[in-house]
């Protein structure tokens, strides 16, 4: 299994390679992959079927409960199969789009990347591991639709399709996480046993809109949908990937795979019904305006990822059956209609169906295979999208609280969505021929052989619907509903009110389909607010605010005035240690011992007036010489308190920097007033407040002992183990020597620096 | 005597930053300077202050033959005054090339790399 979700990941290594050495017919080679990867799966069938999940399990990092194991039931098979059949034509299909692109093999790779990244995604049985390969789908479907990168756009719509969802990512990050710290566990198959642990748990409501927000903008739910038709700018072989069994139904999966721990509540059921409804409308709304091949189909994904979430979140178990068949008709008849849609643009040129006309003679296996695939999104009999739309109307029928909701916007979308897959099936093929760019003629079989079977198992599937409900939706619906379920899918379910609104919708979709061009100019006139005001504005003034808050921050922050810095990080610092510091403490500190004599006291105010003196002064020689006082007063501060050492080489140290400043300060300038008073005195009253929380720290720290100080091991050592007599100087050339000599390279290093710009210096001036 | 140290550093501290608040160049240095000598003094306070008792080992014992003064922090701020001035020397000898280069000690006229 490992080798099996993984072997994506090392094809998308090799398949450059492989696809550069190989040559024009790649595509075919490559798809055997997806095509293996399909007859494994498939080969579990009737292990779950009999025995039911499949836990798969390797320890990856078991100290932080995070293993590669792999849950294996009727959901995850479910997509897995979508996965790696679509995934199997998908690949031929680039082949023959894709034919002479310069970048081919990099495409296959980022292909098969994103491939194994949506298997392992609907095959994880960890929740961190699942998250791990839902963030990778995300990076590689970016790579996927900024393909095309020396365009603008591309690039514009990928960089929005990742940050929205990446931004839901994050939230779900949190949602997983709190769900396994929640449950105790990470691993799904023991998080689902016992869904009651979620719902009762304080953290439930929290959990839930995180998740849902992960989940929503995956898979592009109102507002967040407006992300996907700028999608459309992928190729088309990523297209019809991405919206079939890949990328946007990673939502749709994480919904369905949770629904067992999280589903049953009020807030589920109206917060993914009423969502999904909605979405469910505006996707069908805005395809009906849409022209173009690709923007038709891209709403139409919109409303039926709307679709699935509404029926997961109506939760019945009519519900979920209709939407584990609608799933499965959905993502054989888009995946074929992408195909063909990509046949039209890439034979004729163009993707407006206004600018295309009378095809049905030149591309009969086309028009044929558009016809049947639209048939099943239309939802008309004898194909399986009938059998879906069917269950869902019943569904939508009988669902607690919302049924008059959602079945009013179920019913006005189907019409809809049949007007459209008319639109789609019949206006490019008939009429007069029009004139395209380029020549139109067939595609190539690379190109078809994936919309026709597709198309075919549509049909298969509507005439014999106990074949995938006996393989597969049984078992998927059981795993989503949380208990095994009886699952029977035929055409004709008598005359009853699900058959009535499927009457009433194609009824509206043929009146839709005829009006079209009045339909048109209506959204042209009357709604052209709708991109004025619409979710995507919304996104671009979020994106303009996001650079406008950046702009100001790094004005703010980043001014390049080394005082402004100083004076944040001073400001944090006092603040941030003043809080801690009296919210551990109080405010009372301990004063100590102030026992002192009247020789120490002078030395000490003596430091403290040369440091007044030094920062106030107008005179360079008053600095140079008040400093020499504070650093000779802090000699006698060590000589007074048993540091000869310190005393000795603070005296050295101190007549050099003296001798150095004078040197030097009097080639320089003299003091200038810079600064305003005010500002002078915002200044002092900085430094003083760091100045007083270090008096208060230390008088705090003062007599505190954490624990045993390793001094006395090093005075015990000192002579015994070093020989010597002086236990500073032991310290430093014996038992720290690795310091002291990389304190012999600072000091080295900087000669070398003063030495280099004293010669360089001297060199400028012989120029 | 650790509270008056305390005040003292405290000074020192306040000092420093007010002068490397500053916009000359030169104030920034002796700001450095003072801040040196700051964070030795409150290393040397923290780790208590002992009167007449250095950590040397007289002839004949092998250890201090009574309370002696913490030799460890007084180490590591011989280090520190040392490698303090490496950097104070750099930094005075950079200035200077820097003001033979710009002609300015203001730092709000070096604000791009290529002054």
């Amino acid at each position: 299994m490992l080798i099996a979700v993984l072997s994506g990941f090392i094809l998308a290594a090799a398949s450059p390679w492989l696809a550069r050495s190989v040559g024009d017919k790649a595509g075919w080679l490559l798809a055997l992959l997806p095509a293996a990867l399909f007859v494994y799966f498939l080969g579990f069938v009737p292990t779950v079927n009999e025995s039911g999940a499949q836990v798969i399990h390797y320890p990856w990092i078991p100290a932080l409960d995070v293993n590669l194991s792999f849950l294996v039931d009727g959901l995850s098979l479910l997509f897995a199969l979508l996965i790696s059949g679509i995934g199997t034509f998908i690949i031929i299909y680039a082949g023959g789009y894709l034919h002479g692109h310069p970048h081919l093999p990099r495409f296959y790779a980022i292909m098969f990347a994103f491939m194994a990244s949506m298997l392992g995604l609907v095959l994880s049985n960890n929740l961190i591991t699942l998250f791990v390969f839902w963030e990778l789908t995300s990076i590689t479907s970016y790579l996927l639709m900024g393909f095309n990168h020396e365009d603008k756009n591309a690039r514009w719509c990928a960089l929005q399709g990742l940050l929205v969802t990446v931004a839901g990512g994050l939230a779900l990050m949190a949602g997983l996480i709190m769900i396994g710290v929640a449950a105790g566990s990470f691993e799904l198959n023991e998080i689902l046993t016992d869904g009651d642990v979620l719902r009762d748990h304080p953290w439930y409501i929290g959990i839930v809109l995180l998740v849902l927000a992960g989940c929503f903008t995956k898979s592009a739910q109102v507002p967040t949908h407006f992300w996907l038709p700028n999608a459309m700018v992928a190729p088309t072989p990523v297209s019809a990937f991405l919206h079939s069994a890949t990328m946007v139904k990673a939502g749709v999966y994480l919904l369905a795979r949770l629904n067992p721990g999280l589903g049953g509540t009020d807030l589920w059921l109206y917060a993914l019904g009423i969502v999904g409804a909605l979405t469910m409308f505006t996707g069908s709304f805005m395809a009906l305006r849409s022209t173009g091949v690709k923007a038709v189909l891209a709403y139409t994904t919109i409303m039926a990822l709307g679709t699935l979430v509404m029926l997961i979140g109506i939760g019945t178990e009519g519900a979920i059956i209709a939407a584990m068949a609608f799933l499965l008709a959905h993502a054989l008849y888009k995946a074929a209609l992408f195909m063909l849609a990509g046949a039209l643009d890439h034979e004729t040129g163009t993707k407006d169906m206004l600018k295309m006309g009378g095809l049905r003679q030149l591309m009969p296996i086309t028009f044929l295979a558009s016809c049947v695939a639209a048939l099943s999104l239309a939802g008309l009999p004898p194909l399986f999208g009938f059998i879906g739309k069917e269950l869902m109307f019943a569904a939508t029928a009988g669902a607690p609280g919302l049924a008059f909701f959602t079945t009013v916007l179920a019913v006005a979308s189907a019409m809809m969505i049949a007007g459209m897959a008319a639109v789609f099936a019949i206006r490019p093929f008939t009429g007069t021929l029009k004139e395209t760019p380029k020549k139109p003629h067939e595609a190539p079989p690379s190109m078809l052989a994936g919309p026709v079977v597709l198309a075919g198992l549509g049909l298969l599937f509507g005439l014999m619907g106990f074949i995938p409900a006996a393989a597969i939706v049984q078992s998927a619906v059981a795993a989503v509903h949380g208990a095994p379920v009886e699952v029977q899918l035929y055409l004709w379910h008598g005359i009853n009110l699900p058959l009535m609104l499927s009457i009433l919708a194609i009824a509206g979709g043929v009146v839709l389909f005829l009006r079209w061009e009045r339909v048109l100019a209506f959204y042209r006139e009357r709604l052209g607010f709708i991109d004025r005001f619409g979710a995507e504005r919304g996104y671009e003034k979020a994106m303009e605010g996001l650079v406008w808050i950046a702009e100001w921050q790094t004005r703010v922050l980043q001014s390049g005035y080394l005082r402004r810095y100083l004076t944040i990080t001073v400001l944090s610092t006092v603040v941030l240690t003043g809080w801690t510091f009296f919210g551990h403490t109080g405010s009372s500190v301990p004063l100590g011992e102030v026992g002192f004599t009247f020789y120490e006291f002078a030395v000490a105010a003596l430091v403290v007036a040369g440091a007044i003196v030094a920062s106030v002064t107008s005179s360079r020689i008053g600095a140079a010489a008040t400093l020499g006082m504070v650093g000779f007063g802090v000699a006698l501060i060590y000589v007074m308190f048993s540091a000869p050492d310190l005393g000795i080489t603070q005296i050295m140290i101190e007549t050099l920097t003296v001798i150095l400043l004078v040197l030097v300060l009097f080639r320089l300038p003299g003091f200038l007033k810079l600064s305003s008073p005010t500002d002078r005195i915002k200044d002092a009253a900085t430094a003083c407040s760091l100045g007083a929380l270090m008096t208060i720290l230390i008088l705090a720290v003062n007599g505190v002992t954490v624990t045993d100080p390793i001094s006395d091991q090093l005075t015990a050592w000192s002579y015994t183990e070093a020989q010597g007599r002086n236990i500073v100087n032991v310290i430093l050339v014996d038992f720290r020597a690795l310091d002291t000599l990389g304190e012999l390279f600072v000091v080295g290093l900087a000669a070398i620096g003063v030495y280099a710009m004293i010669r360089f210096r001297a060199e400028d001036r012989r120029q | 005597m650790e509270p008056v140290m305390a005040v003292v550093v405290g000074a020192l501290f306040a000092a420093s930053v007010y002068m490397m608040l500053r916009r000359s160049i030169v104030k920034l240095v002796i700001g450095l300077i003072l801040l040196s000598n700051a964070a030795n003094l409150l290393i040397f306070t923290v780790s208590g202050l002992t009167r007449g008792a250095p950590p040397l080992i007289p002839e004949g014992l092998e250890v201090p033959p009574d309370a002696w003064a913490d030799p460890l922090p007084q180490a590591l701020i011989l280090t520190a005054i040392v490698i303090g001035f490496g950097v104070l020397a750099f930094a005075v000898v950079l200035i200077h090339r820097a003001y033979e280069v710009v002609g300015e000690d203001d730092m709000d006229q070096m604000r791009s790399t290529d002054t």
